[in-house]
């Protein structure tokens, strides 16, 4: 099944204005002090490093940032053909006690982000726990909300959302595609991963990965 | 690369591609191990039973650590005190267990091809733990992750496997799977211990030790198996130790950063002196923890696919 972009959403200047006024966002609730980014992989982490990066500009003191690969706390394993490529998790600090804002490219059902905080619980107990992400593109599955979002995007279901970044894809924007016509059901194997059925909605914006 | 297997069985027709996941996999779980705690929920719900028919305790505690990291349920079974003792079949009392829905069976056998006997038979998924003289497919894929950790890459790596090579199941997966990561394999030992036909496989064959592993990346030196030697293969344990043991004085014409493996349990004097087992050289006991991390990533990647 072959995707065409329907619609830009945001361009190179969109997105980092979003990530800026992320930045500023948590500094004023959460303050610079016992702050923690973790992006989940694989975009989440490059934003995580990014917003990072325009906090550092903002406090002078860049807070810490870890990766976390969610692939072992999926709760579709064993419904899928294949297992998912499971990466490592980086978190080279302590959790006990500090902020964590966990950092993702689009919110979608919420399933990823409810095995990111059973992820983050088994690392250690956080004071806190904040979700900064991107996209919120609706059809929650869970009862998660953002607390930081860059846009918020009404979608079909049938569409995705594909975030690119510079480290992975060359460039920065966020589009929106819908399947080409009359292809709907053409391969039987790529809807599985494209549709919204119950699977997270990092599999779904697979488009130009590394 | 998708791992497609329901087993595990030999290294022989694996792919370089799939050696690769499960190694990307197992480094991925090795981070389990230095949490505080050790477990993650992925394998929640899943059977494993650890069906040994001869002894072991490295292999069967690293499967059994490796399930209970990732949630399965652990299931042991040794032969001794079992009904295989009143005269059920292999075969039979496999079947039985397989009544009994675990997801993965992990085998150990005396017989080359029990295992495969049971991946042919079993609806579940079936790995090998060694099979006699045959196969010992997870041993490799931890010497080779053992061996990437510490040099970086695998192709063009010069490897020496030294001692029993006729009778050991690890030179055999690692002859196998070396060979399809790019690597060069010599085997050196006495002419009796070393199959004639053993160039088939694409491995050079030396009959002295020094010259063996004047080049080698990477040492690897085999249990000598005395409970095989029965058959006139030595003239005698200490003759062996002299000729083909591995001590300090030897290791000098080895390279500097030249790496020290052993698939364990060791005899100490025997095959390899206590100074090298215990030397900076020796990566002896990065084996062990990684064999949990391969096992995870063979757990992870037979278990979790299987019910769509």
């Amino acid at each position: 099944m072959t995707f065409r972009e329907k619609a830009e959403v945001l361009d190179q200047a969109g997105l980092d204005r979003a990530l800026t006024r992320i930045g500023h966002e948590i500094v004023e609730q959460a303050g610079g002090a016992d702050l923690a980014l973790v992006g989940i992989k694989t975009r989440g982490e490059t934003l995580a490093a990014r917003i990072a990066q325009k906090i550092a500009s903002i406090e002078g003191q860049r807070p810490a940032v870890g990766a976390l690969d969610i692939t072992l706390y999926r709760d579709d394993l064993g419904t899928r053909v294949e297992q998912p490529q499971v990466r490592s998790t980086e978190i080279p600090f302590s959790l006990k006690g500090i902020t964590v804002v966990l950092v993702d490219d689009v919110l979608f059902t919420g399933r990823t982000i409810r095995a990111a905080m059973d992820a983050l619980m088994d690392l250690g107990r956080p004071r806190v726990i904040r979700l900064a992400v991107l996209i919120d593109r609706g059809h929650r599955e869970l009862p998660i909300r953002p607390d930081y979002v860059g846009k918020n995007l009404p979608t079909s279901r049938k569409e995705t959302v594909a975030v690119m970044l510079a480290e992975h894809d060359g460039q920065d924007r966020v589009v929106i595609q819908e399947p080409e016509e009359g292809e709907a059901s053409a391969d039987g194997a790529a809807p599985r991963k494209r549709e919204a059925t119950t699977t997270p909605p990092r599999r779904t914006i697979k488009k130009g990965r590394e | 690369m998708a791992w497609t297997r329901k087993d595990l069985v030999s290294m022989q027709d694996i792919e370089a591609a799939e050696i690769g996941e499960v190694l990307d996999t197992a480094e991925s779980m090795k981070e389990i191990a230095t949490r505080e705690i050790k477990k993650v929920p992925t394998l929640r719900g899943k059977t494993v039973v650890n069906l040994f028919y001869e002894a072991s305790t490295r292999t069967r505690t690293s499967f059994e650590i490796a399930g209970k990291w990732l949630s399965a349920d652990v299931i042991n079974f040794s032969a001794s005190g079992s009904s295989a003792e009143k005269g059920e079949s292999f075969l039979d009392t496999a079947r039985n267990i397989e009544a009994m829905s675990p997801d993965v069976v992990v085998v150990r056998h005396k017989a080359a091809g029990g295992p495969a006997l049971l991946a042919r038979h079993l609806r579940c998924s079936v790995i090998n733990a060694g099979d006699g003289a045959h196969e010992h497919p997870t041993q490799a894929l931890l010497d080779l992750l053992t061996i990437r950790e510490k040099k970086g890459h695998l192709e063009g790596l010069n490897v020496t496997i030294v001692g029993d090579i006729a009778h050991s199941r690890v030179a055999r997966s690692n002859i196998y799977a070396m060979r399809r990561m790019g690597m060069t394999v010599t085997v050196a030992g006495p002419p009796t211990l070393i199959p004639p036909a053993c160039q088939e496989l694409g491995v050079k064959v030396s009959h002295r030790l020094e010259e063996s592993i004047a080049h080698a990346d990477v040492i690897m030196m085999l249990r000598l198996q005395h409970e095989r030697m029965t058959g006139g293969f030595i003239p005698s344990l200490r003759e062996y130790s002299r000729v083909w043991g591995l001590g300090l004085d030897r290791l000098q014409h080895c390279r500097p950063d030249v790496l020290i493996m052993h698939p364990g349990p060791v005899n100490r004097g025997i095959e390899i002196s206590p100074e090298v087992a215990d030397s900076q050289y020796s990566v002896i006991l990065d084996q062990v923890t990684n064999g949990v991390a391969v096992r995870m990533a063979v757990l992870y990647l037979l278990a979790g696919g299987k019910a769509a």
